[in-house]
């Protein structure tokens, strides 16, 4: 078994309290970097660490970090993105409920790297719960001394406040989280200037994921090159998986990056396999955003090698044959699933949550919600699978922020790989309605590379 | 579309209600307190279930910025209503990997069971519900949850919330 970074404690007794996280090595990090090492020295160990974002980007956390802008005399903000809401993830859900202080002594650690004196945890506002897990846990940690005045009497102050959000997936973005704390709508800002340089109340200000954050802290206890030596290649780290849909087993799971998928699917340790003894047919392997694959180009890539849970093998194939990490969100849809009813129910999500700023998302993510709806509910026509397709690729990269691609990504891909699916909703309008395509050949093994070439 | 519902009752912040406000507006830098907006509308919406334009307006005022910049912020969000609700508000949520273990289901049955539309509000003025957009708990579903504390009730069947409306009803009638 692999060890756990960030959930190895996840089942003590009391782990969400102080004390009891406390008596497990809890803010050993907090101890570390205040008392040892500089600001720049907590940036260099993270940026040694290879972490990459944990809430969908990938991008290198240090490397995020060491943009920062600090002009003399102007505050810098540490924001946390906890505003999780792409559908398939409920992780950072999961580590704010069950072990706060892990996000509390991050959230010290990178607030000292990167010296902000006031600290957001952004949470969104239908986490009341985690909400108020975390304020009583920063108030414990303010009374033992970790936060507040001249924390362990290093010099360092630091407050730390919990921010709700009021209902929109947005705000997931960054510049739309900062534009939420400040009390607006949440549209996403025109970069540049990035946050880095001008990010909330127009100071420099550096956005994380929970996950992100938490990482931090093994990080510091271990160091960055030892870090580095879990996972593999450029997937550094461990990682957790929110696994939802169709399995036996659905929850948060914390694997070394690297882990084979098949592993991850079906052993007893994960997801233990399908459930009822379905046959798997479909994945979302990061979150709604990125592409649904058929179970056969999941599995293996179309090269032919096992696919493992890593950013770059996820990612093998481009867009034609791989999908992405995403932000660990695991959707397994089984046998009986219906790809068009899911591709228009992820559209009409994204309908639902445009914030309105970009015509061709606002317009794009609507109209491709009514042709999915026609189709799902046998009014649809041969032609509207090549409409689908050119309305996402006028969304796609037109947009201020990613929610446009977020939204053109799983259509395109569900009519790349479910064509025939589709085609048939449209043959058998009738049949549609009362029963699903089914299986199919999505879960047939890929014909050999010389073969499917003959 | 959601608009502003213009009533005539007239709205009254009680001193604790204020007292919340101002903690809440302390942790922002000074002349940044519009950052309290959302916060404290939550706390509007816990207090009276819903929020009206006349306490935006006095929202607006309390935190020195104009009517417009509460009004287009509590329509944006999906967790305001501007509308009175049923007492208890279910939330089922109805995106993707929850609808796949059947969301669906659960919103007819509960549409069945209390006899009213999708945010409409029972006679008794008990329950209202809708369907909303992806609660984060995709392992656990179905979902649904009932503000203002927002409490999660997991891997719904139609038993389960058969139950959860009988218990709702108890409560509310003790």
């Amino acid at each position: 078994m692999a060890r756990k970074l960030l959930l190895e404690h996840i089942n003590v007794p009391g782990i969400n309290t102080f004390d009891v996280y406390r008596s497990k090595g809890g803010y050993a990090a907090v101890e570390k970097a205040l008392k040892t090492l500089t600001p720049d020295e907590v940036v260099e160990e993270v940026k040694k660490s290879g972490l990459r974002g944990r809430g969908g980007a990938g991008f290198p956390t240090g490397m995020k970090w060491s943009f920062l802008a600090k002009p003399e005399g102007v505050a810098r903000y540490l924001v946390c993105n906890a505003d999780e809401s792409e559908p398939g993830t409920f992780k950072d859900r999961y580590l704010m409920t069950y072990i706060p202080h892990l996000l509390i002594e991050g959230m010290i650690v990178a607030s000292f790297a990167l010296g902000a004196k006031t600290s957001f945890i952004y949470v969104r506002g239908e986490m009341m719960p985690q909400i108020r897990i975390l304020e009583k846990a920063i108030a414990e940690a303010k009374a033992k001394g970790f936060l507040g005045k001249n924390i362990l009497g290093s010099g360092y102050d630091l407050e730390l406040y919990v921010q709700p959000g009021g209902g929109a997936y947005i705000c997931g973005e960054e510049t739309a989280l900062l534009e939420s704390l400040e009390g607006k709508r949440g549209n996403p800002r025109i970069k540049p200037p990035f946050p880095a340089i001008a990010g909330l109340y127009g100071c420099p200000t550096v956005v994380n994921n929970v996950e992100s954050i938490a990482a931090v802290v093994p990080i510091i206890n271990e160091g960055g090159d030892e870090y580095a030596k879990v996972g593999i290649g450029r997937s550094t780290g461990t990682k957790l998986i929110s696994a939802g849909g169709n399995l036996k087993k659905p929850g948060v799971y914390e694997i070394d990056l690297g882990l084979p998928v098949e592993e991850f699917l079906y052993s007893d340790e994960y997801c233990g396999g399908i459930a009822n003894g379905k046959r798997l047919k479909a994945v979302v392997a990061g979150g709604s955003s990125v592409p649904i694959l058929p179970a056969n180009l999941f599995m293996k890539t179309i090269n032919g090698e096992g696919r493992l849970m890593s950013y770059e093998s996820l990612a093998d194939g481009g867009f034609v044959s791989g999908t992405m990490m995403g932000s660990g969100g695991f959707i397994a849809y089984d046998e009986d699933q219906c790809i068009v009813r899911n591709t228009w129910n992820f559209a009409r999500f994204y309908h639902h949550e445009s914030c309105g700023q970009c015509s061709p998302c606002r317009e794009g993510t609507g109209w491709m919600e009514k042709v999915l709806h026609r189709l799902e509910y046998g009014h649809g026509k041969m032609s509207d699978m090549d409409l689908l397709v050119d309305v996402s690729k006028k969304i796609e990269g037109n947009t201020i922020c990613p929610l446009g691609d977020a939204a053109a990504w799983p259509v395109a891909s569900a009519i790349r790989h479910f064509r025939d699916e589709f085609e048939w909703h449209v043959t058998h309008p009738h049949e549609a309605t009362t029963r699903n395509f089914g299986l199919a050949h999505y879960a047939d093994p890929l014909p050999k590379l010389e073969e499917a070439a003959s | 579309m959601l608009s502003v519902q213009d009533t005539n009752t007239p709205v009254t912040f009680s001193p604790e209600l204020l007292s919340k406000f101002a903690d809440v507006v302390s942790r922002y830098p000074e002349g940044k307190q519009k950052s309290a907006l959302l916060p404290i509308l939550h706390l509007v919406q816990a207090e009276f279930g819903w929020v009206s334009a006349p306490a935006m307006d006095k929202v607006a005022e309390y935190l020195s910025i104009q009517p417009i910049e509460v009004y287009e912020v509590a329509s944006f969000y999906t967790m305001y209503f501007l509308k009175p609700q049923g007492k208890y508000m279910l939330e089922v949520c109805r995106t993707g990997p929850c609808e796949i273990v059947g969301a669906t289901p659960i919103m007819e049955h509960i549409e069945k069971t209390l006899g009213v539309k999708e945010g409409d509000v029972t006679p008794d003025g008990l329950f209202s519900w809708r369907g909303v957009e992806c609660l984060a708990a995709c392992g656990y579903g179905p979902v649904l949850q009932i503000g203002p504390e927002y409490t999660f009730y997991e891997n719904l069947t139609t038993e389960s919330v058969d139950k959860l409306i009988s218990d709702l009803k108890g409560k509310a009638n003790n």
